[in-house]
């Protein structure tokens, strides 16, 4: 894996910036595929006016370098960048960006979507959600664990 | 022995507690023990440890209630992960 694949960060970024440098001196990318997540406005019904991402320094950086290794394995990578963020974050503000650069854009798709279902499964963030009502803490949802399950089949 | 144990999230909450460093007594060698081993310190502790849900790491690596943990180990118990 290149130096700087993975930052977990307090700070924002510029998603199209973060593309450019993976690509930045390379004739082999053909494709490059990115994902940005952001805070919604509301969640279960619930108005959302910003959260709080806590996560567990040492162990988050490990879980996602094992997912980015994982997936190289999987698919023919020329470079994958995961950028996460932590701390109070308001509603439109981006949370997580994954570029991953390949010669062709099925793996690039691929591997970006991987990337996400595994980081939503096995990183340990979590949200605390600011509500008319007071904080809440966002519950698991099953959809992420059936979105991880089904690359087991595909393997 | 000696282990380093962390709470996370609204586990830290319920518990008052981000983390402490506990000493074992014998017969606490694995996670479900050490579970057990804290919740036997009362209701405010045994509640929020009992959610069927809650997920544990053993030097920052997932684990489960089998797994075995030893001498200066870091065990860490959370809720189940909501990033992304």
């Amino acid at each position: 894996m290149t130096p700087g694949a993975i930052s977990v960060q307090r700070e924002d970024f510029d998603p199209g910036r973060e593309a450019d440098a993976l690509i930045a001196g390379r004739r082999d990318v053909g494709a490059v595929a990115t994902f940005v997540g952001l805070v919604r406005d509301a969640n279960e019904g619930c108005g959302v006016d910003a959260m709080t991402l806590e996560h567990y320094p040492g162990m988050t950086e490990a879980a996602l370098e094992e997912i980015v290794a994982d997936a190289q394995q999987r698919w023919p990578l020329q470079g994958v960048r995961v950028i996460h963020r932590y701390g109070r974050l308001e509603t439109g503000a981006r949370i997580v960006f994954v570029a991953v650069a390949s010669a062709h854009r099925g793996a690039a798709f691929a591997a970006c979507e991987f990337i996400m279902d595994f980081l939503k499964t096995r990183a340990p963030f979590w949200k605390k959600e600011e509500t008319p009502d007071g904080g809440r803490w966002v519950d698991a949802r099953e959809a992420d664990d059936d979105a991880a399950a089904r690359w087991q089949k595909k393997a | 022995m000696q282990v380093k144990i962390l709470y996370f999230a609204g586990l830290r909450e319920a518990l008052g507690c981000a983390g402490e460093t506990v000493e074992l007594p014998v017969g606490v060698g694995n996670v479900g023990e050490l579970r057990a081993f804290l919740s036997a310190r009362g209701d405010s502790w045994q509640t929020p440890l009992s959610r069927g849900n809650l997920r544990f790491a053993v030097n920052q690596r997932m684990a489960g209630p089998e797994s075995a943990i030893g001498p200066g180990d870091e065990v860490a118990f959370f809720p189940p992960v909501t990033g992304g």
